[in-house]
Formats: C-alpha cells, structure tokens, sequence
C-alpha cells in the first residue's frame, strides 16, 4: 500500500526532521521510501514542506497530485494543503499555532496542541515535531513506534544522544492524544 | 546485496565517486548541489583523494584538465550558472581527450535564476555548450539510486571513450532522500599510457594538446573526433521504457519528470487511457533509432515531451519521429514540477483533437 503524506511549516519548526525520521524508519522496516523536500533559500522563518512517500512497492513519482495524509504547523501550510487532502484522508493540524480552524467535513481531521504540551508537560517546545509524529504514526500505523525510536537513535549525532528519553516521551504524548 | 541506505541524491553521487576510485574532487560551492563538497570533505580523511575548493568554476576545470591529463580519475559537479563558467575547460578536455566526470545539479535560469529543479540545460548539455564541434557523453539519473550508478558508468565511459562525461541532473534529484542500494567499491586501475606522468626513456614524449594551427592538421583531429562520436553512438545508447508495448499515447522524459509521468501512465491507464512512457537514460548518444521505431507504429497516435524548460528534448524527439506522427509538448519553468494530473489533463486535451 502507498501512503503519501505532506509535513509544512515554517522552516526551524522540524518539518524536514519529521519527515527524514519517518522515512529512515519505514526504510529499515524494508519499505521504499521518498523524501522530497522543498524550501527557500531561508534556514528560518520561510515556508519549508515534504513529501514523503512510503509503500510495500517501488514508488514511481515523488511528486503527487493530492495527499493521504496532511501536517501542518502554520496557517499558510493549513490553507494550501487541507484542500489537497485526498477525501477521506487525514489532516492533523497544530492548534496552538493556528488560530483558524480546518473547514472540511469529508476528511478526519485531528487537531494537536503540540506547542502548548512541548513547553508545559515537556518543558521543551522543539520536541513539539516529535508529539505531531507520535500522533501521525497512530493515526495511519504506518512504522512501529519502535522503528522510529531506532530512527532517532541511528540519525541523531551522539552529542545529541541525551536527548532521546526526551523524545520517546514526546512521541508517547502524541500517541495518548489520538489514542 | 550492496548496502541499503537512506541518502541525498548528492550524498550518493559522491559516496558513489569514492566508491568509483575517484582520485581528486575539484570544485566551487552552488546551491543546489553543496552536498556533493560537503559530504567529500567529511569524508576525506578516511580516503586518500585530493579534495581541493578552487577559487572559481573556471579554476576547477582547468583543475579537471591538468590532473585529468595526468591520468588521475577526476571529478567536478556544479549547477547550471557555474557549468556555463566551466564551458571553455569541457571543450579543450574534449579536444584533447582528457577523461573527466562532471555533475550539473540543474537549477532554474537562465542568469543566476533560481535555485530550484529544471531541465533548462538539455541544449547546452547535448547540443555542446562549448565551441567547436564535439559532444560529451550525457547520462541522465531519475533516482537517488541512479544518482550512484551512473558514477561508476560515467567514470568507465569517460575512460573508455578518452572523452568527458556529463552527469546532467537537477536540484530535485540531488536534494530528494530515497531508498538505494550503493555499490560495492571497485578498485580503480588506472591503464592511461597517453597519461603525461613524465617521459620515461623506453618510450616517446607524450603530448596533451588541443591547439593544431595548420587546417589540415586540424581537420584530421575533427575526423578523428566525429569517428569517435559515432562509435560512441553506435555502442553507448541507453533508455528504459514503461507500458510502451500496447501504447496508443508515448510520453517522453527523463530526469525527474519521468518519475511524475510513470505515476501519470498509471493514473491514465486506471482510467482506460493507453500511455506508455520512453525515458532516455542517454540523451547524448540520443535514443534516435528506438524513436524511429516507435514512430512507425501504427497504433500509436501522438507523441508528448513532459520537461521542466521551454521545449528542449523535444526538438531532438521531433527529428526522429520525422514528421510520422504529431509531437506534443507540456513544460513548466522556472523551478516548478508538473505534477501528474497536470501531465495527464494535457495527454486528454490532444487526444479530443
């Protein structure tokens, strides 16, 4: 089965992180996998999104008409990515951030405080990427938990390290939010 | 089974060079293919290459000729405002027969443009960017995998045929994460003895040059070149293609629309539309006989050429389908990919015709 799913943002907010983490993970399950990214110039601040796709099949295009699944993390990425979600698909929005609430009825939506529970259950509010996931994965099962727990492991640099239980426990409050 | 990685179609074509016994990487950093330099200098202490940042594009390629002169496996890749500066190096390496391996990570232009995908650059690339007559084997990746694999055929060409080879990608493919499968290293030997490595007394001095003053001179080494260039197009043509068997529609690309118009072919056959689609992998040697033969082909109605430019590759599917059948054409530009429906609302509007 193919997935295609779309993570945007601001660039800073661990969009292209989120994304690179599940793709690795399906990866080491065996799966195909693309990653596609697309940004300005600007490291901060700009818009930054990807496409990611996974399948039990060799993927043909990285670049898709409409998505499975939509994340989004500012009001620019909700207004040009919930009308792209397939009928039926998913669209999980952070609603901390964005004020203004998705409008379709022939979608699942999901709204995640992320923001709010990374900086006051967390104390960290750049893990908030890490909840968005735990809930995405959840939500369309689409790796294990634990493949991503090894994705962070084998992709973060060692000094990083200690910030791993940190991690897992952003993405087990993702998970309890849709749960 | 080669090692499974997740990478950067950059990260693979340089893990790939080190993998291929590249002997000396020189170039000049441009968005978007930094990774190929970066990734080379983390790398470079575990490896026994030269990796040398020249002050500008035109240093790297007369970097390329003197170390590639020398007999070394040399690489450069850069992106479309510096593969212009590089012109001048291409076209004396191609005179003088000096191997070397180049990469243009194609961005939007012309001038500096921008810094997202296109395939503005096929003229350039195929037609000779530089002046004089003379061509440089293009081969044209579509994955992160191919990304890698044509590395180790760019390098083997470039050695066998003593001529330059061009990895024409674009910012797409090199920035994109995907699944591939390296290949194993293989160790380089080198077999140069044209190589100018100093005159030893068992044999003649050898003589690099690309400057014959006396016509007749010249014109000998043009003959010789163009003999050259047609043996090459005689054993190098290489394309894939897909669903093409039973096609009533030929979509046409390469690069990283071919990957959208594979998705596209699906989408339309899903809807009892009949698309195959021929993706070039060499667009210098062209794929003009197999162009030929499908144009021949009574079921098939029309020909279409998806590109991210203005209509490049199409004039060179033109020329071989030789006015059999009608030759269509859907681009976008300035750094914007088609996305499949786009592909397929176009196929629909000819076939009402």
């Amino acid at each position: 089965m193919l997935q295609e799913m779309i993570f945007a943002g601001f660039g800073g907010q661990g969009v292209l992180s989120m994304g690179s983490i599940l793709a690795y993970a399906a990866m080491k399950e065996g799966k195909d996998v693309t990653w596609y990214p697309s940004y300005g110039p600007e490291m901060r601040g700009g818009t930054a999104n990807c496409t990611v796709n996974i399948s039990d099949q060799p993927i043909s295009s990285p670049v898709v008409n409409e998505y499975d699944l939509s994340i989004v993390l500012n009001l620019p990425s909700l207004k040009k990515f919930e009308p792209k979600t397939k009928k039926g698909g998913i669209l999980i929005w952070e609603n901390t951030i964005i004020k203004q609430k998705p409008e379709r009825d022939d979608i699942r939506i999901y709204g995640i405080p992320a923001v709010e529970k990374a900086s006051n259950e967390l104390k960290n509010v750049k893990v908030m990427n890490m909840i968005m996931l735990g809930a995405l994965v959840t939500l369309n099962q689409i790796v294990k938990i634990d493949s991503l727990m090894k994705a962070l492991e084998d992709t973060l640099p060692e000094r990083y390290h200690h910030l791993l239980p940190l991690n897992q426990k952003a993405l087990e409050l993702g998970m309890s939010l849709v749960s | 089974m080669g090692e499974i990685k997740l990478m950067k179609g950059n990260e693979a074509l340089a893990e790939a060079a080190i993998r291929a016994g590249m002997q000396a990487y020189f170039g000049y950093p441009i968005t978007p293919q930094s990774e190929v330099i970066e990734y080379l200098a983390r790398e470079e202490p575990k490896h026994n290459y030269v990796l040398l940042q020249a002050e500008s594009e035109v240093a790297a390629v007369n970097m390329m000729y003197g170390a590639g002169g020398a007999g070394g496996r040399v690489l450069t890749t850069t992106s479309s405002p510096g593969f212009s500066l590089m012109q001048e190096g291409v076209s004396y390496m191609t005179c003088t027969e000096i191997p070397g391996v180049f990469a243009n990570i194609v961005r939007g232009g012309p001038g500096l443009g921008t810094i997202q995908p296109s395939q503005g650059d096929y003229f350039q690339a195929v037609k000779g960017g530089g002046h004089g007559d003379y061509h440089v084997i293009v081969l044209v990746p579509n994955s992160v995998q191919e990304m890698a694999d044509h590395v180790f055929l760019a390098f083997e060409l470039a050695d066998k045929y003593r001529i330059p080879a061009l990895i024409l990608s674009d910012g797409a493919i090199g920035q994109m994460m995907e699944k591939l499968e390296l290949p194993d290293p293989v160790p380089y030997k080198p077999n140069k003895p044209w190589a100018t490595t100093g005159k030893t007394k068992d044999r003649e001095r050898n003589i690099l040059t690309s400057l014959y003053i006396k016509s007749e001179d010249m014109e000998i080494k043009n003959i010789h070149l163009q003999k050259k260039f047609r043996e090459i197009e005689a054993n190098e043509v290489r394309f894939d293609e897909y669903k093409t068997e039973d096609a009533e529609v030929i979509i046409t690309s390469y690069g990283l629309t071919s990957r959208v118009a594979k998705k596209a072919v699906d989408i339309g056959r899903e809807q009892g539309i009949k698309l195959g689609l021929f993706r070039p992998i060499t667009v210098w040697p062209f794929p003009k006989g197999r162009i030929a033969e499908l144009a021949s082909r009574d079921d098939i109605r029309f020909f279409i050429s998806i590109e991210m430019s203005a209509g490049q590759m199409v004039e060179d599917i033109q020329l071989n389908v030789c006015g059999k059948k009608p030759v269509h054409f859907y681009g976008r530009m300035g750094g914007i990919v088609p996305t499949p429906q786009e592909i397929l609302d176009t196929v629909q509007s000819h076939l009402k015709e």
